[in-house]
């Protein structure tokens, strides 16, 4: 595996983007922020895999932290509390 | 699918987040049935034939509808969702599949109706 894009640590945003057909992140973490917290590995990319197309770029996942108080606008539990989840290299840009 | 309150379209199975009724903890048997789907899903994408891939089955799954998604179980999704795929990929012929469907219906009743003449 190359050097990741985003290194553990590295702020990101899910992008805001809502492509027809089998998607690979959650609608619910569109547009939010989080923190690199682990880099999983490179894998074929799912979203193609998904219809048959087996010979595509390998893509790397990442697994993001998110504060929970970041997601739910009405999260009433400790704001320490996160939420990790594991998200393909297509879905990321750099935040600030 | 539905349209939010930004116009996009969400589909059905990406619901986290929205409301929901008590989540069901009981621990449950698998029914024999469920089983054999099980390992049809892993025959079927081994290493050896990799006539199927995971990522197809869930799109599969996801592409039944939102009618359908909910009325169907677990293991009924996965089946339709491998029948579908493989009557896509040319593995088996609707026609063939119909046929050998109503034969096993057929034998089914069949077997009840004695059953309960007995």
């Amino acid at each position: 595996m190359t050097a990741p894009r985003f290194p553990v640590g590295a702020p990101v945003r899910i992008r805001r983007a809502w492509p027809p057909g089998h998607v690979r992140a959650p609608w619910y973490l569109r547009g939010h922020r989080g923190e690199v917290c682990a880099v999983v590995g490179d894998f074929g990319n799912p979203e193609e895999l998904a219809y048959g197309r087996r010979d595509g770029a390998k893509l790397t996942l990442y697994r993001v932290r998110f504060r929970q108080t970041e997601i739910w606008p009405d999260y009433a539990g400790p704001t320490a509390d996160t939420l990790e989840t594991e998200i393909y290299e297509n879905w990321l840009e750099p935040a600030a | 699918m539905s349209i939010d309150k930004t116009g996009h379209l969400r589909r059905h199975h990406d619901m986290g987040g929205l409301p929901a009724g008590a989540v069901d903890r009981h621990e449950h048997d698998h029914a024999p049935w469920e089983k054999r789907v099980d390992a049809i899903m892993r025959l079927l994408s081994d290493p050896k034939r990799r006539i199927l891939k995971v990522d197809e089955l869930r799109r599969g799954i996801e592409e039944l509808g939102p009618g359908v998604y909910d009325a169907l179980g677990y293991y009924e999704r996965w089946i339709a969702s491998i029948a579908n795929i493989l009557i896509e990929k040319g593995v088996i012929e609707i026609d063939e599949l119909g046929r050998r469907m109503a034969a096993i219906e057929a034998r089914h009743e069949a077997a009840r109706a004695k059953g309960k003449g007995a």
